[in-house]
């Protein structure tokens, strides 16, 4: 069974400089891609490892030498003879600030990322005062497998991008209004059950904020039962179709409290449908 | 035909490479959620795709041309498009010659499929019919990928004959990029067909009635193995009703719901001497039962492998205790040996793996630890160094084939349960996105898109004509049997069409409905084609 594979032309590299360090990587890779080679990791909201980058967050924005403004790095391809600083005080400030800006307006309260470079960049949230507008509002419950809370939402684009083009294509959900009011909806804002939602789960896998968050986890998380520090999480095959979806069971207590499935498995590339992610309870239907 | 069944191609030469794909008789988008995924890439990267199915389903959606044809008329489309493709010059006569064979009595049996003929029989106009036959014949790299829309028919394997006629035609296989893909519908049927857990193969697809390789397992498992090849499901339940067969041991399967004509399939279960079942749940099967063995969930309380539909084997693993007394299934299965006088030891789930590297050629290379470093491995994969294959039959493409492929010539055989005056509806049954055979498993969450289900979906204008209400509800009359449902009329049927599924068997017994007239060689039923009529209930 041998049989001749045709091998894509070599690619080529380019050479950079990032805060002083020469690093040479394949054309086509990122800023931050060449940062993460040097193990320099730079802040990140907006950018999936399996997204199209849309870069709306601005905090992974570097200096550039020769550029008027600061580029993000998640999106600017790498060129060759490129002079970037990620920690100039004029990067340091502009974080600082959209951070700022970030956690006065929405909720972190689960969004250890956020949280962690709010602290790195030594912002202050609260320096606008009590009265700073934030998207505080109730959070939607309207249906048995996930909840919204747009208190939380930080408007990356994430699960517009997962719900779209780069992977299901079911089109549920976009950004809405304008400003300040830019908000992620449904068509004609419609409850979840009216849309078009299938409920694949594939925006909260890529949700950084738990904005979208699983009813298990948010119902445990309220009743105070939720427990990620005595959490197991074990690889295993979906038990559905034939397609061979890989899945993370993460296990609170003998019991399954919420299904992801790892990026980096070329089948899945961290997506599944509706039976993957949710259709686990049946083992835990069972009485002893 | 090929020897080992499954697909013939991977998934990413599907969504890296393949400039045309067709999709017959499968929903993939609800029944493959992901699958559909590496297509949707495909179709964003520029290739074509071709939906051959009933129903406008929400796959055909995507396609650039939907081909809706009559249920149980592939066969006459298949051979139309051959005879195009063959009339147009697009056979890749040095394939077909180097590396087929029967393609003279093939290219005769077909010469009658004119488009005209196939458009009369099929119910597809003869202008898509071209198209397809075109893009089929100028495509670099063909993929076709089938379901049960294919195989859950009276001649079923039949229809997999047509399938792969059209690829031989143009050298559509055993090369990166054109393939062969039956997705498989449940997360081991292609593990378990590898397993040996068919009627005439020993595991790795080894015939059971050839001595040489019988020798080989009875020497290792040290008992005398019966030289005939067992029986398939429908054939089992053929054996009950001659009294050939009076006791039935079932694992992990409700055939009390899932077989078609339930009446007949009831009556049968419950004249046996004996049936065990072995399930993770109390099942109607379960039931019926003289003896239940509670298991565990193989996929969640268990160590194991599974084999995927591009024939990747890859390892489950126990997350949780099972519950209660549930054991695991290999532990039952040598409890069971130990009280039957046979001591199979206490084998965990790798040793048992290892006897079958051992045992089965194209698994011997897949160690625990090289499945679980490479992130699973598609078969065959003969040794430690070997990295699998992403596809099979690349010996098609060798200077000397040894082995050729050949072509088989097949007949339209409509489906068995005829449309007359007294049951005018063609019913057709399929999956839905959020639910799962006869529900065993999905109807343990609670979802939105649950909501009516359980419907019988038929067209606006047979609703109209039989004076049937959307929401409203009807009587369904097949000749084996009547159920009540719920009615919704659906934009995807086309007149003439009615569909339901087989996941709400509690609320619906759709089954009750189906007929058994089964494939002989595959022993699969015609769940695809039930005559019936319906009646308003007021």
């Amino acid at each position: 069974m041998t049989q001749a594979t045709l091998l894509a032309a070599p690619k080529r590299m380019v050479e950079l400089t990032v805060d002083g360090q020469t690093v040479r990587v394949l054309d086509g890779s990122t800023i931050l891609d060449a940062c993460r080679q040097l193990g320099n990791e730079q802040p990140t909201l907006c950018y999936g490892d399996t997204l199209t980058p849309v870069n709306v967050c601005r905090v992974c924005v570097v200096e550039l030498e020769g550029s008027r403004t600061l580029v993000p790095s998640c999106s600017r391809k790498a060129e060759e003879g490129m002079v970037v600083h990620t920690d100039s005080e004029r990067v340091r400030l502009s974080r600082r600030l959209v951070l700022e800006l970030l956690g006065s307006s929405v909720d972190l309260s689960t969004a250890p990322a956020a949280l962690e470079y709010i602290e790195q960049y030594d912002a202050d949230p609260s320096r606008f005062g009590p009265d700073a507008a934030t998207v505080a509002q109730p959070v939607k419950i309207d249906n048995d497998l996930y909840v919204r809370d747009y208190s939380k939402c930080i408007l990356c684009y994430k699960c517009v991008s997962a719900c779209g083009e780069d992977h299901q294509n079911t089109f549920a959900i976009a950004v809405a209004g304008r400003g300040f009011d830019a908000h992620i909806s449904t068509e004609l804002d419609v409850e979840l059950p009216e849309s078009a939602c299938v409920y694949c789960g594939n925006c909260i896998a890529v949700c950084p904020t738990g904005a979208l968050m699983s009813k298990a986890e948010y119902d445990k998380r309220v009743a105070g039962t939720w427990d990620p520090a005595g959490e197991t999480v074990v690889s295993t095959v979906c038990p559905y179709c034939g397609v061979g979806c890989n899945l993370e069971l993460h296990v609170q207590e003998n019991e399954i409290v919420t299904v992801t499935s790892p990026h980096d498995h070329d089948v899945t590339e961290g997506n599944l449908c509706i039976k993957g992610r949710f259709g686990y309870r049946f083992v835990q239907n069972r009485s002893a | 035909m090929f020897g080992a069944g499954g697909g013939t191609s991977s998934y990413e030469e599907l969504r890296e490479t393949a400039d045309l794909i067709v999709l017959w008789g499968s929903n993939a988008r609800e029944a493959h959620p992901i699958f559909f995924h590496h297509l949707l890439k495909a179709v964003h990267r520029g290739a074509k795709l071709y939906v051959v199915d009933p129903r406008r389903t929400s796959s055909a959606q995507w396609a650039d041309l939907w081909l809706g044809l009559d249920v149980g008329t592939d066969i006459p489309l298949s051979n139309a498009i051959a005879r195009e493709v063959i009339h147009s010059g697009y056979v890749n006569e040095e394939f077909v010659a180097r590396a087929t064979t029967g393609y003279e009595a093939y290219r005769e049996s077909v010469e009658p499929w004119t488009l005209e003929e196939a458009e009369r029989v099929t119910g597809v106009p003869a202008a898509a019919i071209k198209e397809l036959a075109h893009a089929w014949g100028a495509a670099k790299f063909p993929q076709l990928c089938w379901t049960l829309g294919i195989t859950e028919h009276h001649n079923a394997v039949d229809n997999v004959f047509a399938l792969i006629n059209l690829a031989l035609l143009v050298g559509g296989v055993g090369r990166n990029g054109a393939g062969l893909q039956p997705l498989r519908g449940q997360n081991n049927v292609q593990g378990g067909g590898d397993m040996g857990a068919i009627p005439n193969k020993l595991p790795g697809f080894q015939d059971v009635e050839d001595a040489e390789l019988r020798a080989k397992f009875e020497a290792a498992w040290n008992v005398p193995l019966p030289p005939k090849h067992g029986l398939h499901l429908s054939g089992m339940f053929e054996a009950i009703e001659h009294g050939d067969l009076s006791a039935l041991y079932v694992i992990g399967e409700n055939p009390a719901q899932s077989e078609a004509d339930q009446t007949r399939a009831l009556k049968l279960l419950t004249s046996l001497d004996c049936l065990i079942v072995q399930d993770i749940f109390r099942t109607k099967t379960a039931e019926l039962a003289d003896v239940v063995l509670p298991a565990s969930a193989s996929w969640a309380e268990a160590e194991g492998t599974v084999t995927s539909s591009e024939r990747r084997v890859q390892r489950v693993r126990k997350a949780l205790d099972p519950p209660g007394e549930a054991r695991d299934d290999i532990e039952i299965v040598y409890e069971l040996g130990r009280h039957l006088g046979v001591d199979l030891g206490s084998p965990r789930a790798e040793e048992v793996w290892d006897e079958l590297r051992s045992l089965s050629p194209m698994h011997a290379g897949m160690s625990y630890e090289r499945l679980e470093q490479l992130g699973g491995i598609q078969w065959p994969c003969w040794d430690e160094q070997h990295p699998g294959e992403p596809f099979l039959h690349g010996r098609l493409w060798e200077d000397v084939v040894e082995d050729p492929a050949p072509f088989m010539v097949v007949e339209h055989s409509p489906p068995v349960d005829e449309l007359d005056a007294d049951f005018p509806l063609r019913l057709t049954t399929g999956r839905r996105l959020e639910s799962f055979n006869t529900g065993v498993q999905t109807g343990g969450f609670s979802s939105p898109l649950h909501r009516g289900g359980e419907a019988l979906r038929v067209s606006p204008e047979d609703g109209a004509r039989y004076g049937l209400r959307d929401g409203g509800r009807a009587l369904i009359t097949s000749r084996r049997g009547v159920v009540e449902a719920p009615v919704a009329f659906d934009r995807m049927l086309r007149p003439g069409l009615a569909f339901m599924n087989l996941h709400f068997p509690d609320v619906v017994e759709t089954n009750v409905l189906t007929i058994d007239a089964t494939d002989p060689k595959s022993g699969t039923a015609e769940f695809k084609a039930t005559a019936i009529r319906v009646e308003a209930i007021a």
